[in-house]
C-alpha cells in the first residue's frame, strides 16, 4: 500500500531505515530538479530487488520515471540509460545484498567507465525480504537464518572496495539524519561520474543496529558512527584509504576525483573521428 | 585431353592451417569472380584459436545465385598433409582436381592431383608474399577462368597511391601466370566455367553479420552493447567501427549479463538498442530477456548460433538454440523469433527486429548461425530509402499514466512514455498494475499475462514463402538451412516428387497464412542442424504434424545428401 496506490502490496516495517533514505532522496531530487530546471520526469530511479528496491514505488509527489529490474543488475541497467540518455539524472537504489553480493561483479567495470550515475546503497547487513539471511556486510560470527551457527566469512568493507575499484565519488552516511544525507545525495547527483552514497539503513526486524551505530549512553554503547573530520581531504587517495581502513562508520565525503565520464570520452571520440553515415558504409561493400 | 565440360557451378576449397591466409584466398577468388559477373558464396571452418589448427575456406562460383556450399569440391587446394587426408574425400569424383603444396605435402599413389611449390614461384616472381596469387593462377587455369579478370582485380586492390604499387601489381600478375603455367603443364582440367550472366542491379559483397549490422543501423539503431564471443564478435567490431555518430552509443561491456541489462536500460530510455551474442552468452542473458518481456521494454538480442552446449563448438554450424531462444527465461514466455536464411534476409531482419521491438514494446530475438554469419556473398545492393525506421508509440499523458493497460479493441497497445516527457511510470519486472506498481492480485496477473501474449499479434508483416500447395507433404526449413533445403527441394521437384515448400523468417508468431497451410499438411519435413529436431517439436506442440531430418556434425547439410534424406523420411513416415 502506498499513498497514491491502495493496491500496491508492499510496505516497509515500522522504523525501517529506508524511510529516512526515501525522505533524503525526495529532498535531493526536488532540489536537483529545481536547481537545474529539468522536468521532474528527467529523474530516473533504477531499483534492484530487495526491500530497498521498493523505493521506486514510494516516492511522494509528482513521479519520476522508474525501473524495478532484477536482482543485482541495477548498475548495468542504469549504464544503459545514462550512456544512451546522458541528459537524464540516473539514480540507482540498491541494498547491500543486491549491490555487493549478486551485483558485485558490476562495480569495478562501472567505475572504470565512470558513467554519470548516482548510487544509493542501503546497507542493513542482512537479506530482509527473504527473512533474515546473512549478507556481505553481516558481521563475522553473526547468527542469521542462513548462518544458524554464526557467519563464517569475513565482513566486507564496502567503502574500501569502492575506493580500490576507482569509484570517483564516495560518501558514507546513515539513515537517521535525512537532511544531512540528502545533501550528500545531492552532491553525488551533481558529481559528473559514478558516485556512491553508502547509507547504513538498519533493519528493525532482522538486524537492528540503531544502537550500535548511534550509541546509547544509558546502555553503555559508544556508537560506531562518527562525523568525518572537517580537515579530511577527500581528493587525497591515501588519506581516503586510511580513513576507510579505520573501525567505525564515517559520516561524510570520503573521496572525490573528477576524471572524464564515459559519455564525455565518447563525445570526444565522435568529434575526433569522421562521422559515418549509412550510405557511405553501404557503398564500402560495393563490388 | 578430353573435351572440357562446361559447367555453371564450381566449388573451390583452400585447406590448411589457420593463419595461412585461407580466408583471404577464398575471399579474393570470390571478389574476382563476382566482379566478373558471377554469383559467389564463401564458407569457412576454422578452430577457435588465433593461429594454427586445421582450417578451410571455400568459394562456390556460379552463373546463378548460390544457395548452399554445395555437394563436392571441384578444385581442392591443400597446404599440408593433414588437409589432404581430411578433405580429399570431398573432391568431386567425376572431374575434381587437387592441388597440393609440394613443400609440405606428398600424397602417396596416383590420383587427380599435382603439386606446386607456391613459395618458390612467388620468390621467382619477385614478391615472396604472392604465394596466394600463384595458387589462384593455377585454380583459374583449371576452371578456364579468364586470368585478365583476376589481373584487373589485382590492379584495383594494390593501387593504393603508394610508390611501390606498380612493382607489387607487376609481381602479383607474374605470380598468377606462373601458377597458371604449372596447372597447364599438369594436363588436368576440371571443366570450363560458363560465361557469367550478371544481374542488372547493383551488388554488394558482404557477410551475414555485416549485413545484419548494416540493416539494424539503417533502421535507426541508437545503442549497441556487446561482449566478444564467437561467432558474434564481428557484430561488436562492426558497431565499434561504424556506429560513430552524435547521439549514438556503442560499447564493449564486461559480460553478457551486463549487455542484456544495458539494452534493457537503453530501450527503456527511448532508444533502439541491440546486443549480439552466441549460445553461452544467450544463457547468461536469460534473466534479462525475461525482464524485458515482463516490463515490456523494446530491445533486440541477436543469437549467432554455434554448436553447444556449454562452450561446445564455438566456430561450427548448428541450429540448436531454438528452444533456448523461444523460451529463454523462467515463467510464461514465448519470444518473437526472426531467423534469417540468407545474407539478404540478415539485412532485412536487422531492421525488422528493431522495428518489431518498438511496435510491440518488448524483446525480439534474432537467430543467425555461424555458417550464415561468416560467409560472404554478393547480393543485390539494398535500397536504403525502402528501409523503415519505426518508433514506439510514445505519446505523452498525465503523470501516473496507465502504461500497462490492456490491448485496446482495435489491438492498439497503450503508449510507452519516454523518460524526460510527462507520463512517468515504473517499468516493473515484478507483476504489476496499470501504472507499474507491484501487485500479486490474480486479476492483474491474468490481465497482464494475456496482454504480453496478445500483443504478439501486432508482429504480422514477416516475409514468408508458400509453394506448391496441392501436395500433402511440405518441406519447411528454418534459418540458415534455407538455401541448402531449397537446392534439395529443387532437385526433388525435378525428380517429379510432389512436395510443397513453406518458409517463414518468423518462427514466432508464425504468420497466419503459414500456420494455416502447415496444419493442412499430412507431413511437414524440417531439415535442421540439431539432435532433438527442435523446430518440428515446437510445431507439433502447435498441432502440426512435423518431423525433422537432423544432422549434428557441426557442418551444414549437403544438398544431394539432404534430398536423399528427405525422400527417405517421406518413405518412412508414409509407411507408419
Amino acid at each position: 500500500m502506498s499513498e497514491r496506490n491502495q493496491e500496491y502490496d508492499f510496505k516497509w516495517c515500522p522504523g525501517c531505515g529506508d524511510f529516512g533514505v526515501k525522505r533524503a532522496l525526495e529532498m535531493a531530487i526536488n532540489t536537483f530538479t529545481e536547481e537545474f530546471e529539468i522536468p521532474r520526469t528527467s529523474n530516473v530511479i533504477v531499483a534492484g530487488i530487495g526491500c530497498s528496491g521498493n523505493m521506486v514505488h514510494l516516492i511522494d509527489g509528482e513521479q519520476p520515471f522508474g525501473i524495478h529490474g532484477i536482482h543485482g543488475r541495477s548498475l548495468p541497467i542504469a549504464f544503459g540509460i545514462s550512456s544512451s540518455r546522458p541528459d537524464l539524472n540516473t539514480i540507482v537504489v540498491a541494498g547491500d545484498g543486491d549491490f555487493l553480493s549478486i551485483g558485485g561483479e558490476h562495480i569495478a567495470p562501472s567505475a572504470a567507465r565512470n558513467p554519470n550515475i548516482t548510487c544509493i546503497v542501503m546497507d542493513n547487513g542482512v537479506y530482509g525480504l527473504t527473512k533474515g539471511q546473512s549478507s556481505p556486510t553481516s558481521e563475522t560470527g553473526q547468527i542469521t537464518t542462513s548462518t544458524p551457527f554464526g557467519k563464517l566469512e569475513s565482513k566486507i568493507n564496502p567503502l574500501e572496495l569502492y575506493l580500490s575499484c576507482g569509484v570517483s565519488f564516495i560518501a558514507s552516511h546513515y539513515s537517521s539524519k535525512p537532511k544531512q544525507l540528502s545533501d550528500f545525495i545531492l552532491d553525488a547527483m551533481k558529481h559528473k561520474g559514478m558516485s556512491i552514497v553508502h547509507v547504513q539503513s538498519p533493519c528493525t526486524t532482522y538486524n537492528d543496529t540503531y544502537d550500535i551505530l548511534k550509541g546509547d549512553r544509558k546502555k553503555g554503547i559508544p556508537g560506531t558512527a562518527y562525523i568525518v573530520d572537517e580537515n579530511h581531504d577527500p581528493t587525497d587517495y591515501d588519506k581516503a584509504k586510511a580513513l576507510v581502513a579505520k573501525d567505525g562508520v564515517p559520516l561524510g565525503l570520503i573521496y572525490k576525483k573528477e576524471p572524464s565520464t564515459i559519455n564525455e570520452l565518447q563525445n570526444k571520440l565522435i568529434m575526433d573521428n569522421p562521422s559515418k553515415n549509412v550510405e557511405d558504409i553501404l557503398s564500402s561493400y560495393s563490388i | 585431353m578430353t573435351q572440357k565440360i562446361i559447367s555453371n557451378d564450381f566449388v573451390i576449397r583452400f585447406a590448411g592451417e589457420g593463419g595461412q591466409g585461407l580466408v583471404t584466398s577464398a575471399d579474393a577468388a570470390a571478389r574476382a569472380a563476382s566482379r566478373s559477373g558471377y554469383y559467389c558464396q564463401t564458407f569457412s571452418t576454422f578452430p577457435s584459436q588465433i593461429m594454427g589448427g586445421p582450417a578451410s575456406s571455400q568459394v562456390r562460383i556460379s552463373t546463378t545465385p548460390v544457395l548452399s556450399s554445395g555437394d563436392f569440391v571441384d578444385v581442392l587446394v591443400v597446404l599440408n598433409q593433414y588437409a589432404f587426408d581430411n578433405h580429399i574425400q570431398d573432391l568431386n569424383p567425376e572431374n575434381g582436381v587437387c592441388i597440393y603444396n609440394a613443400q609440405d605435402c606428398e600424397p602417396s599413389g596416383e590420383g587427380n592431383y599435382f603439386g606446386i611449390d607456391a613459395d618458390k614461384l612467388a620468390k621467382e616472381s619477385g614478391n615472396t608474399r604472392a604465394a596466394n596469387m600463384v595458387i589462384l593462377g593455377a585454380v583459374a587455369k583449371l576452371i578456364d577462368f579468364k586470368l585478365e579478370s583476376i589481373e584487373s582485380f589485382i590492379k584495383d586492390r594494390f593501387t593504393r597511391g603508394r610508390p611501390g604499387d606498380e612493382e607489387i601489381i607487376k609481381s602479383n600478375i607474374i605470380a598468377l601466370s606462373f601458377g597458371a603455367d604449372v596447372a597447364e603443364k599438369s594436363g588436368f582440367n576440371v571443366g570450363s566455367l560458363a560465361p557469367p550472366k550478371p544481374p542488372e542491379h547493383d551488388q554488394i559483397m558482404i557477410t551475414g553479420n555485416a549485413a545484419l549490422s548494416l540493416g539494424a543501423t539503417s533502421a535507426g539503431l541508437d545503442s549497441y552493447y556487446g561482449y566478444p564471443i564467437s561467432p558474434a564478435t564481428t557484430v561488436l567490431v562492426w558497431m565499434e567501427q561504424n556506429l560513430v555518430q552524435k547521439g549514438k552509443f556503442v560499447f564493449q561491456v564486461s559480460s553478457e549479463i551486463e549487455a542484456i541489462n544495458n539494452v534493457v536500460g537503453a530501450g527503456f530510455s527511448g532508444k533502439k538498442a541491440m546486443t549480439a551474442t552466441a549460445g553461452p552468452g544467450l544463457s547468461l542473458m536469460s534473466e534479462g530477456i525475461g525482464l524485458a518481456w515482463m516490463a515490456e521494454i523494446p530491445c533486440v538480442v541477436v543469437d549467432v548460433q554455434r554448436g553447444g552446449p556449454a562452450t561446445g563448438l564455438p566456430t561450427k554450424s548448428e541450429q540448436s538454440d531454438l528452444f533456448a531462444c523461444m523460451f529463454p527465461a523462467h515463467g510464461d514466455v514465448r519470444l518473437p523469433i526472426l531467423a534469417p536464411g540468407t545474407v539478404e534476409e540478415c539485412f532485412m531482419i536487422g531492421g525488422l527486429a528493431l522495428n518489431w521491438a518498438e511496435r510491440y514494446q518488448g524483446p525480439v530475438v534474432v537467430m543467425s548461425e555461424f555458417g550464415l554469419a561468416e560467409r560472404s556473398e554478393n547480393i543485390k545492393k539494398p535500397n536504403l530509402s525502402n528501409v523503415i525506421d519505426e518508433r514506439r508509440n510514445s505519446k505523452t499523458g498525465d503523470n501516473g499514466f496507465k502504461r500497462y493497460q490492456s490491448l485496446g479493441k482495435n489491438g492498439e497497445l497503450s503508449a510507452m512514455p519516454i523518460p524526460g516527457n510527462q507520463a512517468a511510470y515504473v517499468a516493473n519486472g515484478s507483476e504489476h498494475d496499470e501504472i507499474g506498481d507491484t501487485t500479486h492480485l490474480p486479476k492483474h496477473h491474468i490481465r497482464l499475462t494475456e496482454r504480453r501474449f496478445g500483443k504478439l499479434s501486432l508482429l504480422n508483416d514477416a516475409h514468408f514463402e508458400i509453394e506448391n500447395t496441392n501436395s500433402e507433404i511440405a518441406i519447411m526449413p528454418w534459418g540458415s538451412s534455407k538455401g541448402v533445403a531449397r537446392e534439395a527441394y529443387d532437385k526433388l521437384i525435378s525428380d517429379n516428387l510432389n512436395i510443397g515448400w513453406i518458409y517463414s523468417i518468423c518462427l514466432n508468431p508464425l504468420p497466419k497464412e503459414v500456420l494455416k497451410e502447415l496444419r493442412l499438411k499430412k507431413i511437414v519435413i524440417v531439415p535442421e542442424l540439431n539432435y532433438q529436431g527442435q523446430w518440428s517439436s515446437i510445431m507439433r506442440m502447435d498441432g502440426i504434424n512435423a518431423v525433422s531430418v537432423t544432422q549434428y556434425t557441426g557442418l551444414p547439410f549437403k544438398p544431394s545428401e539432404l534430398a536423399e534424406k528427405i525422400k527417405e523420411k517421406i518413405k518412412q513416415t508414409m509407411e507408419v
